[in-house]
């Protein structure tokens, strides 16, 4: 206990855990939408492509990487979620094709233009988040707060049409509803929230974290509302006890998270169950 | 001027036909039955009626005010949506959706629409329950209800009682003639001519020989001739239209 006190003293630590708890509660929202229209892992694939946007990054050795990063995302993101309702690439093929892709391109670009003398070192911690959520800078830390917000301010005015969307997009568009444009906000935001999330799980832990609070929470409640409520809420604990574990059991933050993730999930199929037995 | 008039329709996906020579129109108060066999491109000018996909020739003509975004929807369910956690409310007021303009919110009118239409249907009590947990004639229900959420003016009904039991079908046949009783114009798609002749009153078969007329002029039509005739065949023998009925939904059940 002393020593998490110790830690808070530090501003990093105080950062991290403010830009943490942020990027848990955005990737939780869109969570329950992704896995219900069938896009668990688009936010894998979406991954995949900002590391191969950060090489590119790493090799014109760009100051600020989110401002290439985060458009390849967005146009990935909206190709992606484009092909779903395309016949001739299968959704789930478009997303494996693009992601393995980008994966290679990105190494391979890495290591033909080495920034530092360790390539592995610098892979491995884009792939499964470094301690660089630890070394954010004040600007870095606005950024992020900025974009949370705005996921969020969008999240919620458009609540009642992505519940549309997701649930009947036939109906949706049939009664007037702007089904299109809607799809695209969600895949915007989906990459976003994937570009932000990337600093602390790193690219390949970041579907857990988008998955998981969504499918602990179906387990639980029974009504989009609820749902989408108890994830935000689940998400966001999960990523303050694994931050703070990982702070004071020195573990890598982003594994450390998405063990918290896994842990309640176990425990609301449990409860699932349990109550399933009972009724 | 009718609801809506169709001319010269070609149904399909890109160069593939589907349904060719499409000419019918629907009145206001009409109960319109589109019939014909499977892949005969029932589904397929459902859609484009809904405006989901476009027509490859020919026009659909709306009339009498009726806006695009006025047509309500009961579709064949998804897979999405059996495993979908969404309270009976949320549903139904999800139909109130396309009249919102930029409101991001539902506003009271919607609300009391909502719990009209629940009422109507008889799925108030309902309304804190899961969607997913309900059977299957109370799923068609909330999906009714949403519809009606929709607009007041013109329904369409893709294969309302595909997967229900026999009482239920019953039921979800008398409740449609509720609404139509109500000026609700409706448009049901069925591969089930039997109740399409018993509630209908007008028939649209598509196939080979498309076919639009009253119920009366239908029976006596070549084409409706030739199904009933194939139908009642393929039970090796002639049954009543009721009987057929349950037989037909309980294949349903199966396949499905």
């Amino acid at each position: 206990m002393d020593k998490l006190f110790l830690y808070l003293q530090y501003p990093f630590v105080r950062y991290a855990i403010i830009v943490g708890v942020l990027i848990a509660l955005c990737s939780s929202l869109l969570g329950v939408t992704l896995v219900l229209k069938r896009f668990s892992y688009i936010g894998d694939g979406l991954s995949h492509v900002a590391f191969g946007a950060m090489a590119i990054a790493a090799v014109f050795n760009l100051t600020n990487n989110m401002l290439i990063v985060m458009p390849i995302t967005i146009v990935s993101a909206v190709l992606l979620l484009r092909t779903g309702q395309n016949a001739k690439i299968k959704g789930d093929a478009a997303i494996a094709m693009i992601s393995v892709g980008a994966l290679a391109f990105g190494y391979l670009l890495m290591n033909i233009f080495p920034t530092s003398s360790n390539i592995s070192g610098d892979v491995c911690s884009t792939l499964f988040g470094s301690m660089s959520i630890l070394t954010l800078k004040g600007a870095e830390v606005w950024l992020c707060v900025i974009l949370s917000v705005i996921v969020v301010v969008t999240f919620v005015l458009f609540y009642n049409r992505i519940f549309a969307v997701t649930f009947d997009e036939n109906f949706a568009k049939a009664t007037g509803t702007r089904t299109d444009l809607y799809n695209l906000i969600i895949a915007v935001i989906t990459a976003v929230i994937i570009v932000l999330a990337m600093n602390l799980v790193g690219s390949l832990l970041i579907s857990a974290l988008v998955i998981f609070p969504a499918l602990s929470a179906m387990k639980l409640f029974k009504s989009f509302k609820s749902v989408t409520i108890c994830s935000a809420v689940l998400s966001v604990i999960c990523a303050l006890t694994g931050m703070i574990v990982s702070i004071v059991a020195g573990t890598p933050v982003g594994s450390t998270i998405v063990a918290a993730d896994m842990i309640v999930f176990g425990i609301c199929c449990l409860i699932g169950l349990v109550r399933g037995v009972n009724r | 001027m009718a609801l809506l008039t169709v001319k010269d329709l070609t149904v399909g996906y890109g160069s593939q036909i589907v349904a060719e020579n499409i000419n019918f129109e629907v009145k206001a108060g009409d109960y319109l039955c589109i019939v014909g066999e499977n892949g005969s491109g029932k589904s397929t000018l459902m859609k484009t009626l809904l405006g989901l996909q476009k027509p490859v020739k020919g026009e659909i003509i709306a009339g009498e005010g009726l806006r695009e975004n006025e047509i309500g929807y009961l579709p064949q369910q998804t897979q999405v949506q059996r495993d979908f956690p969404a309270s009976v409310r949320e549903v139904v007021l999800s139909g109130c959706q396309g009249r919102g303009g930029f409101r991001p919110f539902y506003s009271a009118e919607d609300k009391k629409k909502a719990s009209e239409n629940m009422e109507k249907m008889g799925i108030t009590d309902l309304a804190q329950k899961c969607y997913r947990e309900l059977s299957g004639g109370q799923q068609q229900r909330v999906l009714l209800a949403r519809a009606l959420c929709a607009t007041r003016k013109l329904l369409l009904l893709d294969e309302p009682v595909s997967g229900l039991d026999p009482k239920v079908t019953a039921e979800m046949y008398a409740l449609i003639s509720e609404l139509h009783k109500e000026k609700v114009t409706i448009i049901m798609i069925s591969h089930d001519i039997g109740t399409a002749v018993n509630y209908a009153d007008h028939i649209l078969h598509v196939g080979d020989n498309v076919f639009f007329g009253t119920r009366d002029e239908y029976l006596g039509s070549k084409a409706g001739k030739f199904f009933l005739m194939m139908q009642s065949r393929e039970l090796d023998n002639p049954v009543m239209y009721k009987s057929r009925t349950t037989m037909k939904v309980k294949e349903d059940k199966d396949n499905g």
